[in-house]
């Protein structure tokens, strides 16, 4: 049975916003400049290829649905209260194979002693305070000596299909490309090689390159091994990791989508109209803003907590309400956010009203909406566009941050924050267990690292004064 | 100027009360005095004595904005809109649910927070100076790029990484120094010394980045190219003239955040165990001590707003083409 959860839609309905804008962005020439801009940015079109691999994951963890429970005769089909997602299908190596406990990456081994009966060699038997075998990490060596050997043969067999589904990519792209520029494919070759065409298919190669090298191994290991260890109930940390991408990327961008059309319309109101609107809708803004965010956010967290308790018929499934609750997150991320881009926009507004195209709009006597809405907002686009990338990296930040405050997401829900949240009394074991802490700082180091890029990129291609502020040497 | 003062002081008064009345909103009107005294209980205890014993504890059993029931000013006076929340403006703050003044808290925790958050406000302005300055001097070379990528990873790393590192890396693996704690007069010194290096190193990205921002634009204006055609030395055009004229936008901008410092570090202070405003914010936070976290926001916006008045005085003694008007 299909479960659209709330984000889920949102989610669905920003892909499509953002492919419907990339359509229209083909048609505009004053658009296309930019966005080509972007494009021929070596490390923009990297973060881009990094990034791509993280949405892939996000829209896939975003289809759930709840499994249909055996039938019995004479019943409707029943389903499990239990919701999964595409993800969790494509992932079901890793999530169903559960240890107890902790268990460091490539074990074989649980991480502490346990007492267990072991046969004596009088074939009596004892007992022993021994590092059980694990469940499934390893369990289809028989002689676990040959453990290393096995973890580089399967490690060998990853790089070589990584390697070749890189060749074909690489393949791919050359000959896309010497078509479209009618040229010869060994040419077009070294033309990549020697990075000398405009989009920087190089860099665009060896990032994809980089990430198959990873992502090979991983998947040829995954399924005999934990790569990344296990937590502390047992659950594989490669899994958690990977599934806390979609609930980065949820708070990273739905955060800005939900706060957006209130940012927008106040602060085009403001600038265009000015006189006492923009007194009204200034004062609102200074206002919110004047309360330190993390104490709103706080105080709204803990307010939707409690009707969240006060309502549990709302909710079939504990996934959706761990869904409402950050769905609200992203909403109060969104009303302590809305105040700088309602300011930017209102100074955009502000300089736009007094060019002549409007003041002409003006003296024909076109409606003020009608002015807002056809000469005003297409101008002042390419700043809500900046502000989502821009902001997504601090909101992924921010996330971590409200988590472990206890203001974040629902604690059930895998998220970076509950990953360093409950790593942080793991730091403090003897010896300690280091692994998740590590998964959760580099999946989220390289998904902050490539989304400030990425953002990077836009910001330069699209606003040419704050060029200095960009990462190329002015 | 005295006048230019009073009336920017002026401006901040409705914008207090705008916070008050979206903090009295918040806890009274959307979430009910009952649905508070619902969460504090716990589901076993909730019987309808024992939420009104709890409602009249805290003086929560009041009408919200009017008391039909009283005499005189007291219909005004004895309600909770005017208990709870008029009496903010006299930072008269009630007490927390463990029965503790909050104003007494605030101001022995608010020590300290300032001796935190000065040392990583003064020695951050410092270090992210120097380095922006060093990037704008070396600008469009290697080290200037492979600088401004190190920002930028650097800003792409949680603060809880750094906090966690610098604990396991100078407490634990290195023994230089308490993990956590804190103590008064000199002894705090090593209490202290990591958490300011965390606060400092934290900051490196984006602060360095942005200063460079600042330098560079600077470095492009026409006083700097006339300043070179007189044969001026690179550094003395540096030091003499782009720092300077650089600092302007820089310091503006810090001193609207030092009303701020008296606030904490909300998760410094709480992973290091120094017992100031931030780790007293997130204790009310995590125990939804409603009356603290109240108390907090209606300080943090007072400090806010000093803040911008700082930055409005400090504007027009730096720079005499702004007027007061």
């Amino acid at each position: 049975m299909p479960v659209v959860l709330w984000t889920d839609a949102l989610v669905f309905l920003l892909a499509a916003a953002v492919t419907a804008y990339f359509v229209y962005v083909r048609r505009q020439p004053h658009l296309l400049i930019p966005w080509g801009r972007v494009t021929q940015s070596a490390y923009g079109m990297s973060a881009l290829v990094v990034l791509a691999m993280f949405v892939v994951i996000g829209l896939l963890d975003s289809i759930h649905y709840r499994p249909a429970l055996e039938r019995k005769a004479g019943q409707g089909a029943a389903y499990s209260t239990e919701v999964l997602s595409a993800f969790d299908a494509i992932a079901s190596p890793l999530r169903d194979r559960r240890e107890r406990t902790y268990s460091a990456p490539f074990a074989t081994r649980a991480y502490a002693r346990e007492t267990l009966e072991v046969p004596g060699p009088d074939g009596r038997v004892r007992q022993a305070r021994e590092f059980p075998r694990l469940a499934w990490g390893g369990v289809h060596l028989k002689d676990e000596a040959g453990r290393g050997a096995d973890i580089f043969a399967r490690a060998l067999l990853g790089v070589a299909l990584a390697t070749l589904a890189w060749l074909v990519l690489a393949a791919a792209v050359a000959w896309g490309q010497a078509r479209l520029a009618k040229r010869r494919m060994g040419e077009m070759w070294r033309a990549i090689w020697r990075a000398e065409t405009r989009t920087p298919w190089r860099a665009v190669l060896i990032t994809a390159g980089v990430l198959l090298a990873l992502a090979g191994p991983a998947l040829a290991l995954c399924t005999h091994y934990h790569v990344l260890g296990t937590d502390k109930v047992g659950r594989d940390v490669l899994y958690l990791a990977l599934k806390s991408i979609r609930t980065g990327l949820v708070i990273g961008t739905l955060t800005t989508l939900v706060m957006m059309p209130f940012a927008v319309l106040l602060g085009i109101m403001a600038g265009y109209f000015r006189g006492w609107i923009d007194d009204v809708i200034q004062y609102l803004y200074t206002t919110v803003n004047s309360i330190p965010g993390v104490l709103l956010i706080a105080a709204a967290v803990l307010l939707m907590q409690v009707q969240l308790d006060r309502h549990p018929e709302f909710f079939p499934t504990s996934a959706q309400r761990a869904d409402l609750r950050l769905l609200f997150l992203c909403f109060i991320l969104g009303l302590t956010s809305w105040t700088g881009l309602a300011r930017l926009l209102r100074g955009e507004s502000l300089k736009l009203r007094e060019l002549e195209y409007i003041q002409a709009a003006q003296a024909f006597g076109v409606r003020d909406v009608r002015i807002i809405t056809r000469h005003i907002l297409p101008n002042v686009m390419h700043i809500v566009l900046i502000a989502l990338v821009m902001d997504f990296s601090g909101l992924v930040l921010a996330e971590a941050v409200l988590s472990y405050v206890g203001v974040g997401v629902d604690p059930s829900m895998i998220s970076f924050g509950t990953m360093i949240n409950a790593a942080r009394l793991e730091m403090s074991r003897e010896p300690i267990v280091w692994w998740s802490l590590a998964a959760a700082f580099v999946f989220m180091f390289v998904l902050v690292l490539s989304a400030n890029l990425f953002a990077d990129a836009v910001r330069d291609a699209f606003d040419p004064r704050v060029k200095v502020g960009g990462l190329l040497p002015a | 100027m005295i006048a230019y003062i009073v009336r920017r002081a002026l401006y901040a008064v409705p914008i207090l009360i705008g916070v008050n009345l979206i903090t009295f909103l918040l806890f009274f009107v959307v979430n009910t005095p009952d649905d508070m005294a619902r969460m504090q209980l716990g589901v076993r205890r909730i019987t309808p004595e024992a939420i009104e014993k709890w409602k009249a504890e805290r003086g929560y059993d009041k009408p919200m904005l009017y008391n039909g029931r009283a005499e005189g000013s007291a219909r005004i006076v004895d309600t909770i809109f005017y208990e709870k929340s008029v009496r903010l403006f006299a930072f008269d703050f009630g007490n927390a649910d463990d029965g503790r003044s909050i104003r007494h808290e605030i101001l022995t925790r608010m020590w300290p927070s300032l001796a935190l958050q000065l040392p990583v406000f003064l020695v951050g302005i410092a270090v992210y100076v120097t380095f922006a300055l060093l990037m704008a001097f070396f600008r469009a070379t290697y080290l200037d790029f492979w600088s401004v990528v190190l920002c930028v990873a650097m800003m792409s790393i949680s603060s809880l990484f750094y906090i966690i590192g610098g604990q396991y890396l100078f407490s634990k693996l290195w023994n230089l120094v308490p993990i956590s704690g804190y103590a008064g007069g000199l002894d705090a010194l090593k209490f202290l010394a990591l958490p300011v290096v965390v606060g400092v190193v934290s900051g490196i990205g984006s602060s360095s980045r942005w200063y460079r921002t600042i330098f560079l634009e600077e470095m492009g204006k026409d006083y700097v190219r006339t300043a070179r055609a007189k044969g001026l030395a690179e550094t003395a055009v540096m030091f003499r003239h782009v720092l300077k004229n650089g600092m302007i936008p820089i310091l503006t901008g810090a001193i609207a955040v030092i009303p701020l410092l008296f606030m904490g570090a909300l998760i410094t202070e709480s992973f290091f165990g120094i017992p100031g405003l931030g780790s007293y914010t997130i204790d009310a936070i995590q125990a939804q001590d409603f009356s603290v976290v109240r108390a907090m926001v209606f300080l943090g916006s007072v400090l806010y707003i000093a803040g911008l008045l700082l930055t409005d005085i400090s504007y027009t003694m730096v720079d005499p083409r702004v007027r007061f008007e």
